[in-house]
């Protein structure tokens, strides 16, 4: 396996819109930049295919921007180590990366939250981000009928997008209630740029039912899903379709953030006004710090570059315009809070961990995520309990206790040159 | 580019429009990618990475997200089904 070392004064790790932002900055300044994605191409989950066909403004002017910029771009590769005080190593499909940094930025994203519920685990039900991720990556979906259901704005933007797509909508169930969505919508308009947004989105598919107080209850089909339950309303619902579209608003990635030492609360990587992080050659931007949105996360994502390009008054020029959208933080977070009927949707023999097939009944007798790992397996597949864990905090108050190296899966072979990056760092002491 | 390139998915060619991942190309297919650890039929769950649903042998690879990878002509990929 081909191994690289590259240093970087300002490493940034995620190429969505907080990452994207905050390497145009920070070569601006002047200083050596690299960019560090998983994907195959830069853009994230929400610019996911502007880089070969863009449709938004925005994301066509960021992506320009970038590929004009002096940042080095290192596409589908995988952070999962930090194996000597700031030396990165990241996994591509034929080599092995090592890549040092002054400054860091983590701009890691966030992924969909899952509950189970009976059924969850046919083929073609997806997450709601995923199906789009999907279609966005070749599969056809033109005449499908996909039942939305979960929560978080990302079900309305995801709804549209497949309306356009040509898919047939009968339903988007969503949990909160009506109230807490009037109050959300009421506070959108301190904000007339995400309230036109969001108005425009449900203009767009007049014709598409959203219902309030509604849920998925079972999927139902023999070799993938036929058709799906939903409580809307109170009353239960069956409805024919081909795939399901599901998901419980949106968990930060902290994972890697966790490895490096940073302070994390309820969730969230704690940051400073300049974004850094608790350690001091770290900084965070983007959803990591708590679930805000595209607008948030390019102006966190600015600031962090200035900052870690050590430009802080530049940085400071950003903050009233940042402080001011985190409010929509809180706001999400009180609207799109999960109902504690979601808890009782599992069976006993409901899978909950989807990797090492563990099911709630099997989850029950135990009292913490430990404990529960131990007996069942839960959370030690290979998706590290990225899936289960935000369930399982959810369904049992559990809270994921440690994060160790490799923070993915990783090849044997990365890994025993891992080691000998290990020995060089020490001295040669094992 | 191509009009289409041309992947084989559990021995039998499948004709895919250029930039679509493996994961959408075995579903056109109408297969699944992997068969869990019981014995279920699965399909991805969150088309980035994360979940390790649609993981899968490609070109003698075990164990990649098939999300994560682009087709390209005469890839060889075996479902875990």
């Amino acid at each position: 396996m081909a191994s690289m070392a590259r240093h970087f004064e300002v490493l940034v790790v995620g190429g969505g819109p907080a990452g994207i932002a905050a390497a145009i900055t920070a070569a601006e300044c002047g200083v050596k930049v690299g960019l560090v994605d998983d994907n195959v191409c830069v853009g994230g989950q929400i610019w996911r295919g502007e880089a070969k066909k863009s449709t938004l403004p925005e994301a066509r002017a960021w992506l320009q921007k970038l590929c004009a910029s002096s940042v080095t771009i290192f596409s589908q590769a995988c952070v999962f180590h930090q194996p000597a005080p700031c030396t990165l190593l990241a996994e591509t499909p034929d080599s092995l990366l090592a890549l040092q940094y002054s400054k860091l930025v983590l701009a890691t994203g966030a992924r969909e939250r899952f509950l189970p519920f009976p059924g969850w685990t046919l083929p073609n039900v997806m997450g709601a981000g995923g199906l789009q991720a999907m279609v966005k990556s070749g599969l056809p979906i033109s005449g499908k009928r996909v039942v939305i259901a979960g929560t978080g704005p990302l079900l309305l933007a995801v709804a549209a997008y497949l309306h356009r797509a040509g898919v047939k909508i009968p339903i988007i169930a969503e949990q909160a209630s009506r109230g807490r969505l009037a109050a959300f919508t009421s506070a959108l308009l301190g904000q007339p740029a995400k309230l036109t947004q969001a108005m425009r989105l449900k203009l767009s598919m007049a014709a598409v039912p959203v219902r309030t107080s509604s849920w998925p209850v079972a999927a139902h089909g023999r070799e993938k899903i036929e058709s799906v339950t939903l409580s809307v309303d109170g009353t239960l619902k069956a409805f024919p379709c081909d795939y399901l579209a599901c998901g419980f608003h949106l968990v930060p990635n902290t994972e890697l953030a966790d490895l490096l030492g940073c302070d994390i609360r309820q969730g969230v990587v704690s940051v400073d006004e300049s974004q850094q992080t608790s350690v001091e050659s770290v900084f965070c931007a983007g959803e990591p710090t708590g679930i805000g949105g595209l607008e948030l996360a390019v102006l966190e994502g600015q600031i962090a570059g200035f900052a870690a390009a050590g430009r802080p008054e530049q940085a400071r020029t950003l903050f009233r315009k940042r402080d001011k959208l985190k409010g929509f933080v809180r706001s999400l977070n009180r609207t799109f809070q999960l109902r504690s009927e979601l808890r009782g949707l599992s069976a006993p023999e409901t899978i909950v961990c989807r990797c090492e097939d563990v099911r709630m009944g099997q989850l029950q007798p135990y009292t913490s995520w430990r404990i529960a790992k131990l007996q069942t397996r839960c959370g030690m597949g290979p998706c590290q309990g990225r899936i289960c864990g935000p369930a399982t905090e959810f369904l049992f108050k559990w809270h994921p206790d440690s994060v160790r190296p490799p923070i993915f899966p990783t090849r044997c072979e990365a890994l025993s040159a891992t080691a000998g990056l290990e020995t060089r760092a020490t001295g040669g002491q094992q | 580019m191509p009009d289409q390139v041309t992947i084989s998915v559990d021995g039998v060619r499948v004709a895919i429009a250029p930039n679509t991942t493996v994961a959408a190309a075995v579903l056109i297919a109408g297969r699944s990618c992997r068969t869990s650890v019981t014995g279920e039929p699965r399909t991805p769950l969150c088309g980035m990475g994360i979940c390790f649903e649609c993981r899968l042998t490609i070109n003698g690879v075990p164990h990649c997200r098939s999300c994560q990878v682009l087709c390209e002509d005469g890839m060889e990929v075996r479902t875990n089904g």
